[in-house]
């Protein structure tokens, strides 16, 4: 009886423990699988997924559509943004200029060169019409760690607009570190205008006029 | 009568946006850029064209744009963008591409027959529009690019594209038309047509650019290395690292 009833108890005690322990490995399997999910997201999937989403609330936003341009802002930085990989963007358009300089100088630098994109794409997207987007299939190893996805902008009676975007695998899933839009790379572009004023004024010189372009683009 | 004064203004206000761009221009001395010898020369030209084209040609332009009822900017779109490609089809035949050269003259047949001159884009949809010129032959043939130009009211171009600008130019079939006026209405609306299109894009470089010219500049000549190699440049050499 006692042998029994000690197998009761400790069949309980294993239950109350598997319940436990059950709970916790429901919730670090949650967390475990939940990052992995997150991080094996293709770049293709996470590209056409993000860019649906921000269209989705362009095309019903009553803000948006009336040209409200500090919601198309918050829109690009909330919605877009985190999946844009800024500081490695800041340091392929700095270059050499960027190596050199104080991780200060690189803070202020990502961050006035990440408000210049935000308003160059909440300009372009202000101009946002009846066009579709089409998403090419993915070529690329599955091990790959840098790609280019592959969009185009159909738009009626015109030829269309390749948007390609540079993708990288970073520790928080795939992030773009640069856009091309027909051909036009935009950290290519800014490349030549960093070089060029990091020429005149040093990287200050340039975080000044990023800084000066951006606070004066917000009194027009 | 009073066609005098206002033609003085222009000269005028050209006149004083070449000193003033001569000015600015001496002072910042740069490593001159490969690709554009004549830098000091087209910042004067593109000074210029910032005058000439913001006070007369953008204005005019933005009106054709807001007033012109959509359709009729549409019907002289497509005009123009059939004989864009009857050029694409003559240049995809010079770069040895049927396919391209077929659905372009494919287009041309259609359009001019069956949607009035290319005013309707009767094709749209079913064959596939592109955009090969006189400029992107000679890139196929090997010919260098040459120094990169801004032309006042043109706009950017290279040796190589500005080439195929004059050939086009005199080969274009707005230029066989005999009846003068008609001829010379043509040739406006197809500026105002062609400017029109390049609004959207100047908006933006506007809003990007922390050097205008500098930004036009590498834009121009990446979109037309990408055209020349039709959307798949081999990547560039890295003249940083």
């Amino acid at each position: 009886m006692t042998h029994s009833g000690c197998r009761i108890g400790s069949m309980a005690r294993t239950a109350s423990r598997a319940g436990l322990g059950g709970w916790l490995f429901a919730l670090m399997a949650s967390f475990l699988l939940a990052t992995p999910a997150l991080a094996q997201e293709t770049p293709d999937a996470l590209v056409k997924r993000v860019s649906q989403e921000a269209l989705a609330i362009i095309k019903s936003d009553p803000k948006v559509q009336a040209g409200d341009q500090a919601r198309i802002r918050e829109l690009i930085e909330t919605k877009l943004t985190p999946y844009f990989d800024v500081d490695r963007m800041t340091a392929l358009a700095a270059g050499r200029a960027y190596r050199s300089a104080t991780p200060e100088q690189k803070k202020r630098l990502a961050e006035e060169f990440k408000t210049l994109l935000i308003r160059t794409y909440s300009t372009a997207l202000n101009q946002y019409r009846d066009q579709s987007l089409e998403y090419k299939p993915l070529r690329a190893d599955p091990n790959a760690t840098d790609v280019t996805v592959r969009t185009e902008v159909i738009r009626p009676g015109q030829p269309p607009v390749q948007i390609d975007y540079s993708m990288g695998k970073t520790p928080n899933g795939w992030k773009a570190y640069d856009v091309i839009v027909g051909g036009i790379s935009l950290v290519t572009n800014y490349r030549d205008e960093f070089t060029r004023e990091v020429q005149a004024g040093g990287i200050d010189g340039l975080i000044k006029t990023l800084a000066a372009k951006n606070s004066g683009g917000a009194a027009r | 009568m009073n066609v005098q004064p206002s033609l003085r203004r222009i000269v005028a206000v050209v006149a004083a946006a070449a000193l003033l761009a001569g000015c600015a221009a001496t002072p910042t001395r740069e490593a001159p850029s490969p690709d554009d010898p004549f830098e000091p020369m087209n910042r004067v030209s593109y000074s210029v064209h910032e005058v000439v084209d913001g006070h007369f040609v953008k204005p005019m332009v933005q009106a054709y744009v807001d007033y012109t009822p959509q359709f009729i900017q549409l019907g002289i779109r497509n005009f123009f963008g059939n004989i864009d490609d009857f050029f694409s089809f003559i240049n995809a035949m010079l770069q040895g591409k049927p396919d391209k050269a077929g659905h372009s003259l494919g287009r041309v047949i259609t359009n001019t027959g069956f949607g009035i001159f290319g005013i309707v884009d009767v094709a749209s949809g079913a064959v596939p529009k592109s955009d090969e010129d006189f400029g992107q032959t000679f890139g196929v043939w090997g010919i260098p690019q040459g120094p990169y130009l801004f032309i006042p009211i043109l706009g950017p171009t290279t040796f190589r594209d500005g080439s195929g600008w004059i050939i086009r130019g005199f080969t274009t079939p707005i230029g066989y038309i005999p009846d003068v006026p008609v001829r010379n209405t043509l040739w406006g609306i197809g500026a105002v047509d062609l400017r029109a299109q390049a609004l959207q894009a100047e908006s933006i470089v506007g809003q990007a650019a922390l050097d205008p010219y500098t930004f036009i500049r590498r834009a121009y000549l990446q979109r037309r290395r990408y055209l020349v190699y039709d959307g798949q440049p081999p990547p560039a050499k890295e003249d940083d690292e």
